[in-house]
C-alpha cells in the first residue's frame, strides 16, 4: 500500500512537515529538529519500499486526485526516479542528524525556519524527481529554489549578496525553462512527458519544438553551474552557513541534471547535444583549473562541483549506455563525496576556527576521525579504487572510447590529475609539515635569525611546537560522516551489483545500440 | 519576412519584453533595475503562455447554452490560463524573497550598487 503511494508520499512528506515544523516549532524550538528528524527517517524508509516495489513489480504510475494522464498530473517511480529520491532521502536524512548541532551553533536564533525552510527545499527536490509532468516540474523545481535562496542566504555579512546573485541567475533559468516549456505546449498541447514523447516524432522538425528544447536545457544548465554560468555557485557555497551548503551541495545541482536526463529523453537524445558535450568538457577542465587557485576550503570545493558537474553532463549527453551509467554512478558518488566533504568543512570550521586551506597543519592530530572520512572522500574525488569514484570515471572513460571522441578522454584524465594537485595540496598542508610554525603564533628570535643568513631553511631551525589537543567533532556530527564516508567504499565495492540491478533499468532503451 | 510577423506581433513584443528585461538584469548596476528586469522576464514568459491560448472569436472557457459544444475553437483553452495563475504566485514569491534579499544587503553594506557591493566584499 505504501509502496504503491510513494511516488505522492516522498514529496507530500517534506511539504506536510515544512508546515507542520511551524506550528509544532512554534510552542518549542527543540521539537522542529525531531520533526525534521522523523520525517526524513520515514521518506527514506518509503523510498527503499518504493525501489523494492519499482524493482519487483516495474514502474509505479500515481495519478493525483484521480485524474488520468494526461489531462492529470502523473507522478512516476520507475527506476531512475526512484535511485535520486533515494539518494535524495538518503542524504537529507543524514544531514539532518548532522545538522542538529551545528545549527543550534550556527544559526540559534533560526533553528525553526532553518529546519522548516530545508524541509520544503527537499519537498521541491523530491517532486522534481517524481513529476512526469513539465509544468508540475517548473512548480517544484521554483519551490527547490526559492527555498535553496533563503537556505543560501543565511550565512555570513556577504551571503544575502551572493544568495542574491543566484537568485537572479536561477530566476532567469527557471523563466528560459517556462518559455521552453510553453514553446512544447505551443506545439503538441500537452504537457506530460510520456505523452509529449508518443506526439513529438509527428512535430519533430518544427522550428519551435527545438527552439524549446534549447530554452529548457538552457535553464537546467543555469541551474546545474556548468561551466560558464556557474558564477552564482561558488559564492553561494562559500558564504553560507555550513549546514545549508551541506544540504544544497550534494543534491540540488544533481537534481537538475536528472531532470537534464529526463527532458532529453522525452526527446530521444537528440544530435545537437553534441554542443553540451563540448560545454560539459570545458566545464570538467575550467572548474579542475579554477579549484586550484582557491585558498579555501569550501570554494575550492565549490569549484570542483562546477567540473564535476561537467563529468555528470558528459555522461549524460555522450548518448551511450556505458557514459550513461558513468553519469548516474557519478551522480550518486559526488552527492555522497561532497556531502562527506562539507560536512567535514563545517565541523573543521566550527573546530579550527578557519577553512583557510594554509591553517590545515596538525589537523589530522585534531580530528582524526574526521580526517579518515575526509581522506576517504578525497581518494574518491581523484578517482583511486576502491572508492565509488573509481568506477564512475572509469566508466565515463569507457563511454567516450566507445563512441571515440578522444579529446573528452584526454578532458577526464587531465581533470583527474588536476583534482590530485588540488586535493592532496591538502593532504600535503595537513600531513606532512604538522609542526611547522602557523602564520598566527609568535615568531621566536632563533628563527628570525635563520631567516636573515637564508641558508638554513626553517625546517630545521630550532622548533616550540606545541602538541595540538585532540578536538573532535561531537558524535552526533561524526556519525552520518563516518557512515557516507564507508558507504563511499561500499558503492564503490559493490558497482557491479548497484549497476546490473539498478542503474541498467534506468538506462532509456533507444540508447542500447541497435 | 512580413507574412513572419503578421499575426505574431504578441509574441514579437513579448520577445522584446523579454530581451529588455535580460538587458536589465545584465547590464543596470542597481540591484532593484536588475529585480525590476527579473520581473519583466517573468511576465513576459507568463505573457507567452496567455498569448498562446487565445483564439481569434472564442470566449471564455465556461459553458454558454448559446454556443453549440460540438466546436471547440469557440472556447479559449483554459489550461495556459490556470497554469499562469500558479506562475504568477511563484513570480510574486520570488520577487518577496528578492527584496527581502535586496533589505539585508542594503543593512549590510548601506549600498545596492553592484560595483560597491563587488568592491566591499572583495576587500574584506
Amino acid at each position: 500500500m505504501i509502496a504503491q503511494n510513494s511516488p505522492a508520499l516522498i514529496p507530500v512528506l517534506y511539504l506536510l512537515a515544512a508546515i507542520i515544523i511551524p506550528i509544532t516549532g512554534y510552542f518549542r524550538t527543540g521539537s522542529a529538529f525531531y520533526v525534521a528528524l522523523l520525517t526524513s527517517a520515514a521518506v527514506f524508509a518509503v523510498s527503499l519500499l518504493g525501489l523494492q516495489e519499482v524493482l519487483t513489480n516495474g514502474a509505479i504510475s500515481y495519478h493525483l486526485a484521480g485524474w488520468m494522464p494526461p489531462l492529470g498530473i502523473e507522478l512516476i517511480l520507475d527506476p531512475l526516479s526512484a535511485f535520486i529520491s533515494l539518494l535524495i532521502s538518503f542524504s537529507a536524512l543524514m544531514v539532518i542528524i548532522y545538522a542538529k548541532e551545528n545549527v543550534a551553533m550556527e544559526l540559534p536564533e533560526k533553528v525553526m525556519p532553518f529546519y522548516s525552510v530545508s524541509m520544503l527545499l527537499l519537498g521541491g527536490l523530491a517532486g522534481m524527481t517524481v513529476t512526469g509532468d513539465l509544468f508540475n516540474l517548473y512548480v517544484f523545481l521554483e519551490i527547490a529554489a526559492i527555498a535553496g535562496y533563503a537556505l543560501l542566504a543565511i550565512g555570513n555579512k556577504r551571503a544575502p549578496f551572493s544568495a542574491f546573485r543566484y537568485l537572479t541567475l536561477g530566476t532567469a533559468g527557471a523563466s528560459f525553462y517556462l518559455m521552453g516549456v510553453a514553446f512544447i505546449f505551443i506545439s503538441t498541447g500537452t504537457l506530460n512527458m510520456a505523452d509529449i514523447a508518443a506526439v513529438l516524432p509527428g512535430v519533430k522538425d518544427q522550428t519551435a519544438v527545438i527552439v524549446g528544447l534549447v530554452l529548457i536545457v538552457l535553464g537546467l544548465v543555469v541551474k546545474m553551474g556548468v561551466f560558464p554560468v556557474h558564477q552564482w555557485l561558488p559564492d553561494a557555497y562559500t558564504y553560507a552557513s555550513s549546514t545549508a551548503t551541506v544540504l544544497i551541495a550534494p543534491i540540488g545541482t544533481k537534481v537538475a541534471a536528472y531532470v537534464l536526463i529526463r527532458v532529453l529523453t522525452i526527446y530521444e537524445f537528440p544530435t545537437f547535444i553534441q554542443t553540451l558535450t563540448w560545454v560539459a568538457a570545458a566545464s570538467i577542465i575550467a572548474g579542475s583549473i579554477l579549484a586550484i587557485a582557491q585558498k579555501d576550503i569550501k570554494r575550492m570545493l565549490a569549484y570542483s562541483s562546477v567540473a564535476n558537474i561537467g563529468y555528470i553532463t558528459l555522461g549524460i549527453t555522450l548518448a551511450n549506455p556505458l557514459a550513461f551509467i558513468g553519469a548516474l554512478m557519478h551522480i550518486l558518488n559526488h552527492a555522497m563525496m561532497k556531502l562527506v566533504l562539507f560536512m567535514a568543512a563545517g565541523g573543521i570550521l566550527n573546530k579550527m576556527g578557519t577553512l583557510s586551506m594554509s591553517r590545515m597543519r596538525g589537523f589530522p592530530t585534531v580530528m582524526p576521525l574526521t580526517t579518515f572520512a575526509f581522506i576517504i572522500a578525497l581518494l574518491s574525488m581523484v578517482g583511486i579504487p576502491p572508492t565509488g569514484g573509481f568506477f564512475s570515471k572509469i566508466y565515463l572513460l569507457l563511454g567516450a572510447i566507445e563512441t571515440q571522441s578522444w579529446f573528452f578522454v584526454f578532458a577526464i584524465l587531465l581533470s583527474t590529475l588536476l583534482a590530485v594537485v588540488y586535493l592532496f595540496r591538502f593532504i600535503n598542508i595537513a600531513f606532512f609539515r604538522p609542526y611547522e610554525k602557523s602564520d598566527d603564533k609568535k615568531i621566536t628570535q632563533s628563527s628570525e635569525l635563520t631567516l636573515a643568513f637564508g641558508q638554513v631553511s626553517p625546517d630545521q631551525s630550532p622548533k616550540e611546537f606545541e602538541s595540538m589537543k585532540r578536538n573532535e567533532m561531537s558524535l552526533l556530527m561524526l556519525i552520518p560522516i563516518l557512515i557516507v564516508a564507508i558507504g563511499i567504499i561500499l558503492v564503490g565495492v559493490f558497482n557491479g551489483t548497484i549497476i546490473q540491478n539498478l542503474l541498467n533499468l534506468a538506462i532509456p532503451d533507444f540508447l542500447w545500440p541497435a | 519576412m512580413l507574412e513572419l510577423i503578421e499575426g505574431h506581433y504578441a509574441y514579437f513584443f513579448l520577445m522584446l519584453l523579454f530581451m529588455i528585461g535580460m538587458y536589465a538584469m545584465m547590464m543596470k548596476k542597481n540591484l532593484m533595475k536588475k529585480i525590476m528586469g527579473m520581473s519583466m522576464i517573468q511576465s513576459a514568459t507568463i505573457m507567452v503562455w496567455i498569448v498562446s491560448a487565445y483564439k481569434d472569436g472564442g470566449t471564455i472557457p465556461v459553458l454558454d447554452p448559446n454556443i453549440p459544444l460540438d466546436n471547440p475553437d469557440l472556447y479559449l483553452n483554459p489550461l495556459p490560463h490556470t497554469l499562469m495563475l500558479t506562475a504568477i504566485v511563484v513570480a510574486v514569491v520570488t520577487l518577496g524573497v528578492s527584496f527581502a534579499l535586496a533589505v539585508s544587503i542594503y543593512r549590510n553594506y548601506n549600498t545596492l550598487n553592484e560595483n560597491e557591493l563587488l568592491d566591499r566584499t572583495k576587500e574584506q
